[in-house]
C-alpha cells in the first residue's frame, strides 16, 4: 500500500496487466508519441501521461501509436479482441467518440448477443471525461448516459485512485467491451493504492460515507463534490449517506434502494444534461422500486440542457457545484410528509 | 496575378497581426489570463494568409483547433477574438466558444473546430450551397496533416468530387499531428497524392512562401469560381512551437526547431519585397508598429472586460428543463 495519484493508479494497472498477459495491447493516438520525429520516441505516453513508460517497457508491438483515425482505432480494437487479443484502446477525450460511435455501439457492443453468444469481445476503451478545465464544448463532455443505454457495454466511472486501479484491472480481464471513463478533474487526486494487482467487481457500489437522513448518489468527479457537501451538512446535523455506484452499467440497484429505505430521501448528482441522464435513470429506478421508502421528491442536480460553455464563470455554474448540491439537499430535508 | 503595393502591405499586415497576436496569446496564457488550452499558429502565417487573401466575406472557411491565424486571415475582429479567448463578455461567441470555437458568420468564418477532421465535411456542405445558389463563391476546409488521416476527411474529399462542389481542401502539413510526425502517420507518399487519387487536382506548395501559396490558391479559386469542382493544396510549413502552449516537445531536437525558424515566412516576405524594390523597410516597420498597438489595445480591453452575464448560460438553446 502506498499513496498514488489516480493517474499513477491507472498507469500501474496497465503495466501490471501487460506483464501478466501478453495479449494485452495498447492502441491510440500518441500513447507512445514521437514516432517519425527527430527527438525521443515513446516519451509522451498519452496527452495526459497515462501510458507513460509503457512503450519503453513493452515496445512498439504492444503500445501502438495510430494516425488520428478514431473509427479505425476502435474497429481495429474490436477486430483484435474477437480474434484473441485484449486491446486497451484510448480515445483521448470522450467527445471524440462521435467520430467512431458506430464501431462501438453497432459493432463491439453487439457481437456477443447478435452472434448468438459465439463471440467474445474483451476490450477496454479508456477515455477522459468531464468539464471544469475550460476545454470548451467539444473537450468537456461526460457522455456516460450515451454508453449506459447501449446493451452489451459495461460502463465504469472510477472516483478514486483505489477504484481506478481495481476497476481497470477488472475491465481488462472482462470478456465484454468496457467503457472506462476517467475523470480529468481527478487525475491528480491522491489516495492509498495497494502495490499488487486486485480486482473490483462491476455492479458493486461503494458506500463512501454512511448516513441516516439523506442519500446522495454521485458518479465520477461528482463523488468527491458530493462528499464535501455531505461533510458541510454534517455540521448542521444532517447526516448524509454518499453512494458511488462505480459502474453505471451494470448498476448496483440494491445498494441504492437499501440506502433510500434507511434515509427516505434521495438526491442524485450527475454531470450531464438533465434529460435521459443517470440522475433521471436512478430517480426512475427508485420511484419504481423504492417508492414506499420516499419521504420527499427525488432531487436531481445535473448540468443544464446546453453544450458546455467556455467562460469560467459559465462553466462553474454549468457543473453541479457545491451550492446547487446543498440547495437540493436542503430542499429534500425541508419536505414535510 | 500582380499584387499592388497596397496588396503587399495588406498581406504583410495580416501575417504580422497573426504573429503578434499569437505571441501575445502565448504570453497571456503563461500568465494565467487565458483559460483552458490554446494552440498557436506561429510559423504558419503565410499559409493562412495566402489561402484567404483573395477570398471575400461571402466565401467560407472551416478551420481547426489551431484557428486563430485562419480567423485573422479571414478578417475576424482581433478585439472580439481576444475577448473570446479570454472568456469575456463581447467575445465573438459571447465567451461561450473559446479559442477552439471562434466563429463569425458575417466574415464567412464557419468556426475553429476542436474535432480533428470536423471541418472538411462542413466545407463540402458550404460549397454545395454555393453550387446550388450559383454564387460563384467557394468554401475552404483547413486541415492539418493529422486531420488528413481522419475518415471524415476521406469521405469529404470523395463527396466533393462526386457532387462537383467548389470546395478547396487546404492541408497545412506542419510535420506533426500533436507529438507524432506526419512521416509516420500519413501512409501515402504525400497528402496531395492522396487527394489526387480521390479525383481532384492537387499540388504541394511551399507554405513559408506567401507568394507560392497565394498563386496556388489562385489556381484552386479559378477552378472553384468557374464551377469546375474541388481542389486540394498540401501546404508544407512548420510549427515553430509545441502542439499546445506548454508542450515540452521532447520529441523534437533543438536543431529541428532552429532549422524551422530559418525559413520564417515573415522575414522571407520582407526580404523578397524589399529586394525587389516593391516596398521599403520603413513601410513594413510602420505596419509592425500599428499592429503592435492594435494588439496591445485588444489585450488591455479584454483584460478589463467583465465575464459573460451568468444569464447567458441558458440562452441560445431552444428549450430549458
Ligand atoms: C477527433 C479528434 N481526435 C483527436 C483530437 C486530439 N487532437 C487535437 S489536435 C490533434 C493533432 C492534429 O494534428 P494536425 O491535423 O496535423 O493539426 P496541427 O495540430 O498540426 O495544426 C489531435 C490529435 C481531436 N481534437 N479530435
Ligand atoms: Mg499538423
Amino acid at each position: 500500500m502506498s499513496k498514488k495519484t489516480y493517474s499513477q493508479a491507472i498507469n500501474e494497472a496497465l503495466r501490471q496487466e501487460m506483464r501478466r498477459d501478453p495479449n494485452v495491447i495498447i492502441i491510440g493516438e500518441d500513447v507512445a508519441g514521437g514516432h517519425g520525429a527527430s527527438g525521443e520516441t515513446g516519451g509522451v505516453g498519452g496527452v495526459f501521461g497515462l501510458t507513460h513508460g509503457l512503450f519503453t517497457e513493452f515496445g512498439p508491438e504492444r503500445v501502438l501509436d495510430t494516425p488520428i483515425s478514431e473509427s479505425a482505432i476502435i474497429g481495429a480494437a474490436s477486430g483484435a479482441a474477437v480474434t484473441g487479443m485484449r486491446p486497451v484502446a484510448e480515445i483521448m477525450f470522450v467527445d471524440f467518440v462521435g467520430v467512431c460511435f458506430d464501431q462501438i455501439y453497432n459493432q463491439a457492443a453487439k457481437f456477443r448477443y447478435m452472434f448468438g453468444g459465439k463471440a467474445k469481445t474483451p476490450m477496454v476503451i479508456r477515455t477522459a471525461i468531464g468539464a471544469g478545465l475550460r476545454g470548451g464544448a467539444q473537450h468537456s463532455q461526460t457522455l456516460h448516459p450515451l454508453f449506459t443505454m447501449v446493451p452489451g457495454l459495461k460502463v465504469v466511472m472510477p472516483a478514486s485512485p483505489y477504484d481506478a486501479k481495481g476497476l481497470l484491472i477488472n475491465a481488462i480481464r472482462e470478456d465484454d467491451p468496457v467503457i472506462f471513463m476517467e475523470s480529468k478533474l481527478l487525475y491528480g487526486m491522491e489516495g492509498e493504492v495497494p502495490d499488487e494487482a486486485y480486482r473490483i467487481p462491476f455492479g458493486e457500489a461503494n458506500i463512501v460515507r454512511e448516513g441516516k437522513d439523506l442519500t446522495f448518489v454521485a458518479f465520477g468527479a461528482m463523488v468527491p463534490r458530493a462528499l464535501a457537501v455531505a461533510n458541510t451538512l454534517a455540521a448542521d446535523g444532517i447526516s448524509v449517506e454518499v453512494i458511488d455506484p462505480r459502474t453505471t452499467s451494470p448498476l448496483d440497484e440494491d445498494s441504492i434502494l437499501d440506502s433510500v429505505a434507511k434515509t427516505g430521501r434521495l438526491v442524485v448528482i450527475d454531470e450531464s444534461p438533465p434529460r435521459c441522464s443517470l440522475a433521471a435513470d436512478v430517480a426512475s429506478m427508485v420511484a419504481d422500486k423504492g417508492f414506499g421508502s420516499l419521504k420527499a421528491p427525488i432531487g436531481k442536480v445535473t448540468c443544464p440542457h446546453t453544450p458546455v460553455p467556455f467562460a469560467p464563470n459559465l462553466e462553474d455554474e454549468f457543473m453541479p457545484n457545491p451550492r446547487r448540491i446543498e440547495e437540493a439537499a436542503r430542499k429534500a430535508m425541508a419536505w414535510a410528509r | 496575378m500582380q499584387l499592388s503595393r497596397d496588396d503587399l502591405k495588406r498581406a504583410y499586415r495580416s501575417m504580422v497581426t497573426i504573429r503578434t497576436f499569437e505571441e501575445r496569446v502565448t504570453k497571456e496564457f503563461a500568465q494565467g489570463n487565458i483559460p483552458g488550452f490554446a494552440h498557436v499558429y506561429i510559423g504558419q502565417e503565410a499559409a493562412g494568409v495566402g489561402v484567404c487573401f483573395d477570398l471575400t466575406d461571402e466565401d467560407y472557411i472551416g478551420s481547426t483547433h489551431r484557428g486563430h491565424g485562419h480567423c485573422i486571415a479571414k478578417g475576424c475582429d482581433v478585439q472580439g477574438m481576444m475577448l473570446e479567448i479570454m472568456g469575456k463578455q463581447g467575445g465573438l461567441c459571447g465567451g461561450k466558444g473559446g479559442s477552439m470555437h471562434i466563429a463569425d458568420m458575417s466574415k464567412g468564418m464557419l468556426g475553429a473546430n476542436a474535432i480533428v477532421g470536423g471541418s472538411p465535411p462542413i466545407a463540402v456542405g458550404a460549397a454545395l450551397t454555393q453550387k446550388l445558389k450559383k454564387t460563384g463563391k467557394v468554401a475552404v476546409a483547413f486541415s492539418g496533416d493529422g486531420a488528413s488521416n481522419q475518415g471524415t476527411t476521406f469521405e469529404a474529399l470523395n463527396m466533393a468530387v462526386v457532387l462537383g462542389v467548389p470546395a478547396i481542401f487546404a492541408f497545412e502539413n506542419n510535420g506533426y499531428g500533436e507529438h507524432t510526425a506526419a512521416s509516420y502517420a500519413v501512409g501515402a507518399p504525400s497528402i496531395a497524392e492522396r487527394a489526387k487519387s480521390f479525383g481532384m487536382p492537387a499540388e504541394v506548395v511551399d507554405g513559408s512562401d506567401f507568394f507560392a501559396v497565394h498563386q496556388a490558391m489562385g489556381r484552386a479559386l479559378e477552378r472553384g469560381r468557374a464551377g469546375e469542382g474541388p481542389y486540394a493544396l498540401e501546404i508544407v510549413c512548420s510549427r515553430f512551437l509545441g502542439h499546445f502552449i506548454g508542450d515540452p516537445q521532447g520529441y523534437r531536437l533543438p536543431e529541428e526547431l532552429i532549422q524551422a525558424r530559418a525559413n520564417d515566412p515573415l522575414p522571407r516576405f520582407r526580404t523578397g519585397v524589399t529586394e525587389a524594390g516593391l516596398l521599403e523597410n520603413a513601410d513594413l516597420d510602420a505596419i509592425e508598429k500599428q499592429v503592435a498597438d492594435e494588439v496591445e489595445e485588444a489585450v488591455q480591453l479584454a483584460m478589463a472586460a467583465p465575464r459573460p452575464d451568468i444569464k447567458t448560460l441558458e440562452t441560445d438553446v431552444y428549450v430549458r428543463y
